[in-house]
């Protein structure tokens, strides 16, 4: 466990290295990052610092909300399926952000867009718990998360259908697969404080989360408030989430592959889960975004592309693991 | 006595028009809506579309105020009775060939690409309305234009920039616009001899005098964002030029000879205040 910690804690800085030194411009890794630190380099300090930096942080940061987010929700459901993307959270966030934009209460307002989002992915986190039960069978989970990333998704094509902006109607792919192409410095103080404040409170929940794994009644007798570990977890996800949607529109999959390759490194146990999960979503998600930049350098080909075609044959293979369990 | 003179008066009007034309035409697309008002005779204009009376779009917004609108849908053209439809050649194809089912003609225009187009527009326009003559005419006076606009280029360097981080080269309307008014496109320099997306990194390290780009419309839209980056309003800052490709520049009409004016100015400007400077 600590030996995983220790070198997902080392692949993060090295990944974050290489995104730094990737991108249209062809210039020597050595320039870019020394350009980053000085102003000689005229433009090329201004490309590392406003284009490069920010994008390379918002992998660390949205990767690492969202593989946390997965586990945590894993964890409260003891379903390997539930993830924020699958179970329509991020849709419903998506919906909430593309409200702000379009009402204009994005611009009217500092945190307008963020919080709109979080909005979003609370009603959707709340639906899906409230549908799936606190059990969360599989089959119930998943037809509530398609249901309502059904309804959030086409929501979504309406308002955008409706906008009188000519260029709205196009956007419903980045808003479905996500992207993090061409963000400033300025968005990632727009996403910090909410994955992080979500962040807190998820990895806060590890204690409850291990008790729950005995079941629910083991877990009040142990003097866990299943309440509140509910009302945290909507919260804490609903933050991460609605954060990283509204600036990087919707990821999949990050949250579902990630704990589901690190779980028996921990030993199934949901709270040490929770930590390595973060760290492997910032790696996965890095990963995706080094992986669009070399398919395609000049064009933004969306991350959702990347982390479905990883995550899909794996959700595949844990619906078809949990039929044999069943049967 | 009087069915006479009204014989004489028709015929007469059928000899100053030319040719008889169209008496009813219906334009459903930008660019030949404006082609169509500055050439028609008047009553021979039925209806333009929509977004003739679009600001943002239109060079000639208040004119189209005149005339009904229509959305391009064949239905509402059909009934609108036309012996003339005309459509750009980025009508949908649907629309165009049910209109022909029914029995009415279409002409479908080419977009204006280059600024050699405009006069070829015209002319094109004055045969399928019959109004040769008046195109001709606007022809004439549009060239005479052109050449006492005619700038010596210069080494300054510009860069046309719009939502989703599109650019415009030298055979794109917009890229013989920033030409024609003396510009060096980056463009060019970058390889881009049509449009396409220029990624924003590249943008910065070309490092143009001048970036131009275009007002964003009121409601806000994540194609547009790129616009509001710091090095693309730090760029469009340099010479207040963030909102300056607007109606003008979209079709192939003689009101891009506003646009070049406009860009002229700029550029006379910005080299006086560069030769301030030193």
């Amino acid at each position: 466990m600590t030996k995983l910690m220790t070198g997902l804690s080392l692949v993060v800085p090295v990944l974050f290295l290489l995104s730094l030194t990737l991108g249209p411009a062809e210039v020597s890794a050595g320039d870019s990052l020394a350009a980053l630190f000085s102003d000689d380099y005229g433009p090329l300090s201004l490309v590392m610092r406003e284009i490069r930096l920010p994008r390379s942080v918002l992998a660390v940061l949205i990767g690492a909300g969202l593989g946390l987010a997965g586990a945590a929700m894993q964890g409260y459901l003891r379903n390997p399926l539930a993830e924020p993307g699958l179970i329509g959270v991020s849709s419903s966030a998506a919906l909430g952000a593309v409200f702000a934009i379009n009402t204009g209460l994005a611009t009217g307002m500092a945190l307008g867009l963020p919080i709109a989002a979080l909005a979003g992915a609370l009603i959707g986190v709340g639906l899906v718990l409230l549908l799936a039960g606190p059990q969360g069978g599989s089959i119930t989970l998943i037809l509530a998360g398609i249901a309502i990333s059904a309804m959030a998704g086409a929501l979504t094509s309406l308002v955008l259908n409706l906008s009188p902006n000519p260029f709205a109607a196009n956007e419903i792919v980045f808003w479905m697969m996500g992207s993090l192409a061409d963000r400033s410095m300025l968005h990632v103080w727009l996403v910090l404080p909410f994955v992080a404040v979500g962040a807190v409170i998820l990895l806060r929940l590890g204690r409850g989360l291990d008790a729950l794994t005995l079941g629910e009644d083991a877990a009040q007798s142990m003097g866990v408030n299943l309440n509140r570990l509910r009302l945290m977890l909507v919260f804490g996800t609903a933050s991460v989430v609605g954060g990283a949607t509204a600036i990087a529109g919707a990821i999949g999959f990050i949250g579902l592959v990630v704990p589901h390759i690190l779980r028996p490194f921990v030993h199934g146990q949901p709270s040490r889960l929770l930590w390595v999960s973060a760290l492997g979503g910032a790696v996965m998600l890095q990963l995706a975004d080094i992986a669009v930049r070399v398919i395609l350098p000049t064009r933004d080909l969306k991350l959702g592309v990347v982390t479905a075609l990883v995550g899909a044959p794996l959700f595949l293979h844990l619906i078809y693991k949990t039929r044999k369990g069943q049967g | 006595m009087r069915v006479w003179r009204c014989i004489l008066f028709a015929a007469l009007l059928g000899a100053t028009s030319g040719q008889a034309g169209p008496t009813r035409v219906v334009s459903m697309n930008l660019c030949t809506d404006q082609l169509a008002m500055m050439l028609a005779a008047p009553g021979q204009l039925a209806s333009v579309s929509y977004i003739a009376r679009d600001r943002r779009a239109s060079a000639m917004a208040d004119d189209a105020m005149a005339y009904p609108i229509n959305h391009g849908r064949a239905e509402e053209i059909y009934l609108l009775k036309p012996d003339l439809v005309i459509a750009g050649s980025f009508s949908t194809r649907a629309t165009t060939d049910m209109l022909r089912r029914l029995g009415v003609p279409v002409v479908v225009f080419e977009p204006g690409y280059a600024l050699d187009d405009v006069p070829a527009r015209i002319l094109q326009m004055g045969e399928a309305l019959g109004r040769q003559q008046a195109a001709r005419a606007l022809v004439a006076e549009f060239e005479t234009r052109m050449a006492s606009l005619a700038t010596q280029p210069t080494r300054r360097r510009a860069a046309l920039y719009s939502a989703n981080g599109y650019t415009s080269g030298q055979n794109s309307l917009a890229g013989q616009i920033l030409e024609a008014a003396g510009f060096a496109n980056i463009a060019a320099e970058l390889g881009y001899s049509h449009s396409g997306v220029l990624p924003l990194e590249l943008l910065a390290m070309a490092d143009p005098d001048v970036v131009i780009s275009s007002r964003p419309y009121a409601r806000a839209s994540r194609s547009e964002e790129i616009l509001a980056h710091p090095i693309v309003r730090d760029l469009t800052a340099r010479q207040n030029t963030g909102e300056m490709r607007d109606a003008d520049w979209v079709c192939g009409t003689p009101h891009i000879l506003r646009a070049i004016a406009k860009l002229q100015h700029l550029h006379i400007g910005a080299q006086a205040l560069s030769e301030g400077i030193q």
